[in-house]
């Protein structure tokens, strides 16, 4: 097995109209690697999600990408308010974004359910107070090539 | 590999190429790098989009298209004029003074692709009607869209609209009719379209969607603009009446053209190389929501901005907009032309990986490694100076094997200061009166072969030679 690629991106609180950069980096290697289209769709849908909460929800944080033989992993850590109820949070249509930001056209409460729908292993640690750590992965199907 | 695939139509003019690398950094597919102190174009990179035409300060990058006389081979020879030949002109009053025009230029017959485009509009209007569920559709009109897509948006494949375009539309019309008029044979027919951009020429030579075009040649607009001049001051009640095409079809020159011809409420029309990329981005990682179809045209302002036009693409569009006032909506209709057998592709468009690094995942993964190793090393600056567009590019060239560290001037430069300070202590301990050891000579002779290496390979440009030109 080969050694992993690592990226590690930070993510600006601040600034809704950079949001997507680092999922679309990600993107453009990942079709570098060859990797199917598949993939990468899920891959990218789903890190656009939690890089857009990170903004929304806990001012920005980081993100690291490891792409192995097997898998690409997604690691998003922020210190945020983190999430009193994941349960709650993970329901379709729940969302506590302001006003302004839905006015934007954000705050349909999909964003988790989707990463969700999108990864194939997603799991969410959370202190309130001091952040959100979300780690989701995506298969890669090891066509032996 | 079909090895006509990745045919283009955009071409350097060696000597007229100064290695500025101006262009290398708008080139929407990063297809070119400057060695030598010359550019070249990586074919399987390039879509064919004309943007290097437009950058080059010194006209080094050309469009290679066909000459007027290739209707000399023919025994009956009929002009598909693009309807952004039309907006060229100032104030024509009507379409036919151009048609007839085409006549006394030497062509024996003269087919409308704005006439085509309205079939085009109405194949697209019942197919996404019965295929709702699948939208949003991308149009499939622009060669350079359906080849950006096709090496850098595989997911987005299957979102073109499956219909050929209407110059592919109108070659087939053309040369069924003038068969059946003429009783030729196919072969002796020409079907010479007068084109926008290069990118159609190259179209021509290697469809998409279908396997083999009725296109036969491929003339510049810019080419027959200031022919027909001469025959456009005739008597207008001379004019025979060939024009046979509407506002819709007409409109189709124009960015927005073809979504005006759909009738559809939840639309995107975007033109210019930058604005579609990042459609098509948003559209890959479904950011775009709500949408039928997306209307995407490489050049700026649409068709008209081809870069084998003439006029302002946004004059152009004011023009056809005057010509078209008073014109019917659409004249043609699919159930009155029999002798078109198909309006939709034949063949499926394939992703071409051609970015990939390298020939399996795993292969791939560890060029992939090496490539950011290299960045790393890199100053980040993305000057250019190397000949590649970007650090990254270059790094990517030269795990590719097209490159090596040394093209970044920077790692040249502490190479360089690295071997001077070995050379220096050497010989520093000769001028102290010290003799060499013979391993001391050699390293000394072996670190001035280096230097000399890599001081030759700075690549300077022979000024002297240039400014004769
Ligand atoms: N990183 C985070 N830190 C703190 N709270 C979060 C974080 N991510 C999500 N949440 C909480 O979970 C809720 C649901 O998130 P989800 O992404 O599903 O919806 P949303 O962001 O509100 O709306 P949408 O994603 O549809 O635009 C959010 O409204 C927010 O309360
Ligand atoms: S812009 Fe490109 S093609 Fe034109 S002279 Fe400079 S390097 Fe050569
Ligand atoms: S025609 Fe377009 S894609 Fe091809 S080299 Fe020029 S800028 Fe790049
Ligand atoms: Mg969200």
């Amino acid at each position: 097995m080969g050694e992993p690629l690592i990226y590690t991106y930070d993510i600006d609180g601040e600034d809704f109209t950079r949001a997507g950069e680092a999922s679309s980096s990600v993107k453009n290697r990942l079709k570098m690697l060859g990797v199917d289209s598949a993939a990468i769709r899920k891959t990218a849908i789903a890190m656009y999600e939690g890089e857009i909460n990170m903004v929304i929800h806990a001012d920005g944080g980081t993100i690291t990408v490891i792409i192995s033989d097997d898998a690409i992993t997604m690691v998003l850590a922020d210190r945020g308010p983190g999430i009193p109820d994941i349960e709650k949070a993970m329901q379709e249509g729940y969302s506590t974004a302001r006003p302004e930001v839905r006015s934007l056209g954000f705050g349909a409460g999909m964003g988790l359910p989707n990463m969700k729908r999108f990864t194939d292993e997603m799991k969410i640690d959370t202190v309130i107070g001091q952040g959100t750590t979300i780690t989701m992965k995506v298969y890669l199907h090891s066509d032996g090539l | 590999m079909d090895s006509n695939k990745f045919i283009r139509s955009v071409r350097l003019r060696e000597s007229a190429c100064r290695g500025c690398i101006n262009c290398i950094k708008n080139c929407p597919t990063q297809a070119i790098r400057v060695h030598n102190g010359k550019a070249h174009i990586i074919d399987k990179f390039c879509i064919d989009c004309g943007r290097c035409i437009r950058y080059c300060p010194h006209h080094a990058k050309i469009a290679v298209y066909d000459p007027l006389s290739v209707i000399n081979d023919f025994k009956y020879a009929v002009a598909l004029p693009a309807p952004s030949l039309y907006a060229q002109y100032n104030n024509l009053a009507n379409v036919d003074i151009v048609l007839n025009a085409l006549l006394k230029l030497g062509f024996d017959d003269v087919y409308e692709v704005s006439a085509a485009a309205e079939l085009v509009s109405e194949a697209s209007r019942e197919y996404i009607r019965e295929h709702m569920d699948e939208a949003p559709f991308i149009s499939s009109a622009c060669p350079s869209v359906i080849r950006l897509i096709r090496v850098k948006f595989p997911s987005l494949i299957s979102r073109l609209l499956p219909i050929k375009a209407p110059v592919e539309v109108a070659a087939e019309i053309a040369r069924a009719r003038a068969m059946k008029k003429t009783g030729l044979k196919p072969e002796e027919i020409g079907i010479i379209f007068i084109s926008p951009c290069p990118s159609k020429v190259s179209y021509a030579k290697a469809p998409l969607g279908i396997e083999k075009s009725s296109i036969d040649n491929v003339v510049a607009i810019k080419d027959i603009y200031p022919l027909l001049l001469p025959h456009m001051k005739h008597d207008e009640s001379q004019l025979k009446p060939l024009s046979h095409s509407g506002r819709i079809g007409i409109g189709w020159s124009n960015a927005g053209g073809e979504v005006a011809g759909l009738l559809v409420e939840n639309y995107l029309a975007a033109d210019g190389i930058v604005n579609i990329l990042r459609v098509l981005e948003q559209l890959e990682d479904e950011k775009l929501h709500g949408l039928t179809f997306v209307e995407l045209n490489a050049c700026d302002g649409g068709c008209a901005g081809g870069t084998l036009t003439v006029e302002n693409a946004y004059i152009a569009a004011t023009k056809t907009k005057r010509l078209t006032k008073y014109q019917p909506v659409s004249r043609n209709h699919l159930s009155e032309n029999p002798e078109l057998q198909s309006i939709y592709w034949a063949d499926d468009v394939e992703y071409e990986p051609v970015f990939r690094l390298g020939n399996t995942f795993k292969e791939s993964l560890r060029m992939m490694s090496d490539v950011e190793k290299l960045t790393a090393m890199f100053p980040g600056l993305d000057c250019g100076s190397c000949g590649a567009p970007t650090c990254q590019t270059l790094a990517e060239d030269i795990v590719r094997g097209d490159a090596t560290p040394n093209d970044c001037i920077y790692v040249l430069r502490s190479n360089i200061a690295e071997l001077s300070r070995r050379i220096n202590d050497l010989t520093e301990n000769v001028t102290a009166g010290k003799a060499l050891s013979a391993e001391e000579d050699e390293l000394l002779h072996r670190y001035i072969r280096e230097l000399t290496a890599d001081l030759a390979s700075f690549g300077v440009p022979d000024k002297t030679k240039q400014r004769k030109e």
